[in-house]
C-alpha cells in the first residue's frame, strides 16, 4: 500500500524553490519562452502560495504563486508542458497540461479544450489555472 | 478519494469539481528533479546557524520503496516543518509563537544505495489554524519525494505516534481507513536512538507505481 498524499500546506519554503527554480532552461537559451499565469479559486479569487512544478524532457521547473496568485516558468516550447499543482486546500496534487495549440484529446469535453491552451504574449505565453468554476481547468489523473 | 472534503474548509473553493481525465502513459516517464546537488549538511536541520535550535533533538529516518517493495536509491527527499514552538520560519505564518533564530526548518537529502534516508531535526510543535473553532494541527513534518517517474511524485506529512489531536484533524482524517492513516504515523525507534543525544523515529515511505509497472 502506498503512502497517502497530504496537502502541501501554506508554508512551502522558498529555499526549496531556489532562485533558479523557475528556470527549466537558463535565461538566454535560444527559443526559450516565459509561461506566465495566475491561479484562481472557485470564487475567482487569486490563490497565493501554490507550488507549481513543470516536468518535460528538457528539465524540471518549480515556482510558487505570489500574493496575486501569479507564477512564471522559463522554458522551451514542446508539444505541451505538464504541470503538477499543489496548494493548501488541495489534499493531493493536480496535474495540468499547457498546450500551445488546441489539442485533440479523447475523453475531454470539446467545450473545455480551450482551458488547456496558452495564449501568446510579448515574451511567451499566458496560462491561467482555474481550480473550480465555469472555466475550471481540465486536470488529469495520474 | 475526492479532494472536496468539507471538514477541511479550504477544499471547498479549491478542489476541482469535475472528474480528472486519465493521463496518457507517455507523460509519466519524465525526468525527475534532483540535479541540484545536495549539500553534506542539508539532512541536519539543527546545523547551519550560529547556535543550536531549542527543542527536543530527534532523528527521523526510513526507507523509500516503490509499490513493489523495491528500495529506491538516490532519490531526493525534502522536508519542512515548524519549530519546537509550532511556528514556521515563513512570512505567511502569523501564529504568535516565537521564531527560533537557529532553526529554518528546511532539509534535503538523497536516499542511499539501499533507499534509506536520515534527517536530524527537532520535534515540531503543534499549532493552531483557523479551520474550525479551536482547531490545532497535530505535530508533523512535511515530506516531498520525487521517485523515478512523474507518477511517483508524493507530497505528504509525517505525524508522531499517539498524538491526541489525530481524530480532530481533518487533514489526516481525509484518509478514510485507519490502516492507510497509520502509514502517515512514524514509529518510535529505540534501535536508531543515539544514547545521550537524540531519540529516533522511523518513517518508511512507499511511492506509487512507475508506468512500466502499471497494467496498460
Amino acid at each position: 500500500m502506498t503512502t497517502p498524499s497530504q496537502t502541501v500546506g501554506p508554508f512551502f519554503p522558498q529555499a526549496l524553490v531556489g532562485k533558479d527554480g523557475p528556470l527549466v532552461v537558463p535565461l538566454g537559451t535560444p527559443g526559450a519562452v516565459w509561461i506566465r499565469g495566475r491561479v484562481f479559486d472557485g470564487a475567482d479569487q487569486p490563490v497565493p502560495g501554490v507550488l507549481i512544478e513543470s516536468w518535460q524532457t528538457e528539465g524540471f521547473g518549480r515556482t510558487l504563486t505570489d500574493a496575486q496568485g501569479a507564477w512564471a516558468l522559463h522554458t522551451v516550447k514542446a508539444p505541451y508542458v505538464v504541470l503538477s499543482i499543489a496548494a493548501s486546500g488541495l489534499l493531493d496534487r493536480l496535474v495540468a497540461r499547457v498546450h500551445f495549440e488546441e489539442p485533440q484529446l479523447a475523453g475531454v469535453d470539446p467545450d473545455r479544450l480551450h482551458t488547456l491552451v496558452a495564449r501568446a504574449t510579448d515574451d511567451g505565453y499566458a496560462f491561467d489555472i482555474h481550480l473550480q468554476g465555469p472555466h475550471e481547468t481540465v486536470f488529469f489523473a495520474v | 478519494m475526492s479532494l472536496r472534503w468539507p471538514p477541511y474548509k479550504s477544499t471547498l473553493l479549491r478542489a476541482p469539481l469535475r472528474e480528472p481525465v486519465p493521463l496518457p502513459h507517455n507523460d509519466l516517464h519524465w525526468a525527475v528533479f534532483g540535479d541540484r546537488p545536495v549539500g553534506e549538511l542539508e539532512h541536519d536541520l539543527t546545523r547551519g546557524h550560529d547556535g543550536e535550535p531549542l527543542g527536543e533533538r530527534i532523528i527521523v529516518h526510513g526507507t523509500v520503496t516503490d509499490a513493489t517493495g523495491k528500495p529506491l536509491p538516490h532519490t531526493l527527499v525534502e522536508v519542512w516543518q515548524a519549530n519546537s514552538a509550532g511556528r514556521y520560519a515563513h512570512a505567511a505564518d502569523r501564529h504568535p509563537a516565537p521564531l527560533d533564530p537557529n532553526f529554518s526548518g528546511v532539509g534535503r537529502c538523497m536516499t542511499n544505495a539501499d533507499g534509506e534516508y536520515r534527517f536530524v531535526t527537532i520535534r515540531p510543535g503543534a499549532y493552531p489554524w483557523r479551520n474550525h473553532e479551536n482547531a490545532w494541527r497535530p505535530a508533523h513534518i512535511h515530506f516531498s519525494l520525487f521517485g523515478r517517474a512523474f507518477s511517483q511524485r508524493l507530497i505528504t506529512q509525517m505525524y508522531f505516534p499517539g498524538d491526541p489531536l489525530f481524530e480532530k484533524d481533518p487533514i489526516l482524517m481525509w484518509v478514510p481507513d485507519e490502516a492507510a492513516r497509520s502509514r502517515l504515523v512514524a514509529q518510535f525507534d529505540l534501535s536508531a536512538t543515539e544514547p545521550e543525544w537524540a531519540l529516533a523515529y522511523r518513517f518508511d515511505i512507499v511511492l506509487g507505481a512507475t508506468p512500466m509497472e502499471q497494467p496498460s
